[in-house]
């Protein structure tokens, strides 16, 4: 049996360039698979940091060179915490509109909030909303 | 006839049958790019019945989502179908979580969509 790693820390301010972004989000996908996460658990989680870090970059900081974002992963075999920071304006994350309703359910948009507080325990904005913290706790899983 | 680079197509019956060449469909530049082919499935090459057939796909991004939503108008601007098969049961999850399973018509399988073309 492979051995399991206790903790994953990553704490790294990066620019807001997409493909940066990606490579961190491998980072984290490669610590989750060292920490024993499997299945669903692992794709909900890569979605939702995939809406934050592409929000963070393209929507908060519009993709200025000259801004940053920053990401703080905490990753142990039974719970995920990700914080993403950008330097944009925030948004009003109370007042999202629902991307179910009748007149919005086939725009293609205004899905990634909802995304992630579905797909997440926890999906934390601060008060600006500038900043999401995603807290995942370890499904069990039955197997089929 | 356009030329597709992160599809592929086979007709089977009268249905055009699409695959995915990427395995995680994440990368932005990638997914504008497979946004304008599937455009051109219906705008160029004016086909009416499409069958995308995820059974290649692992991952896919809502900015991709929101292709095939595009996609969807399109062809039911142009009186076409479009049905979905062979979903991932993650993939599936984010179709109910959203409420689109409401708007595209899912099925299990190849056999099962193109049978469901002939209704």
């Amino acid at each position: 049996m492979m051995s399991v790693q206790d903790q994953w820390l990553y704490d790294q301010t990066l620019p807001s360039d997409l493909d940066v972004g990606h490579a961190a989000i491998e980072e984290l996908m490669t610590a989750l698979g060292s920490a024993g996460w499997e299945g669903m658990d692992v794709f909900r989680i890569q979605m939702a940091i995939e809406e934050a870090v592409v929000n963070a970059i393209e929507h908060g900081n519009k993709r200025d060179p000259e801004k940053w974002i920053r990401l703080v992963f905490e990753v142990t075999p039974t719970k995920a915490t990700l914080t993403i920071m950008d330097q944009g304006e925030g948004f009003d994350h109370r007042n999202v509109a629902d991307p179910t309703t009748e007149e919005l359910l086939e725009k293609p948009r205004g899905r990634g909030v909802m995304l992630m507080r579905e797909l997440m325990n926890e999906a934390i904005f601060n008060e600006a909303g500038n900043q999401v913290t995603l807290v995942k706790i370890r499904s069990v899983e039955i197997p089929e | 006839m356009s030329t597709y680079r992160r599809i592929t197509i086979t007709e089977v019956d009268d249905v055009s049958v699409i695959r995915f060449v990427d395995k995680k469909i994440v990368d932005s530049g990638s997914i504008e790019q497979l946004g304008e082919e599937l455009n051109a499935l219906v705008m160029v090459d004016k086909r009416s019945k499409v069958l995308l057939n995820f059974d290649n796909v692992e991952f896919m991004s809502s900015a991709a989502l929101n292709k095939l939503i595009s996609l969807n108008n399109k062809v039911k601007a142009a009186n076409g179908r479009l049905k979905l098969c062979n979903l991932r049961a993650e993939i599936k999850e984010v179709f109910t979580i959203t409420k689109l399973d409401r708007v595209f018509d899912l099925r299990k399988s190849e056999v099962d969509a193109i049978s469901a073309f002939k209704l």
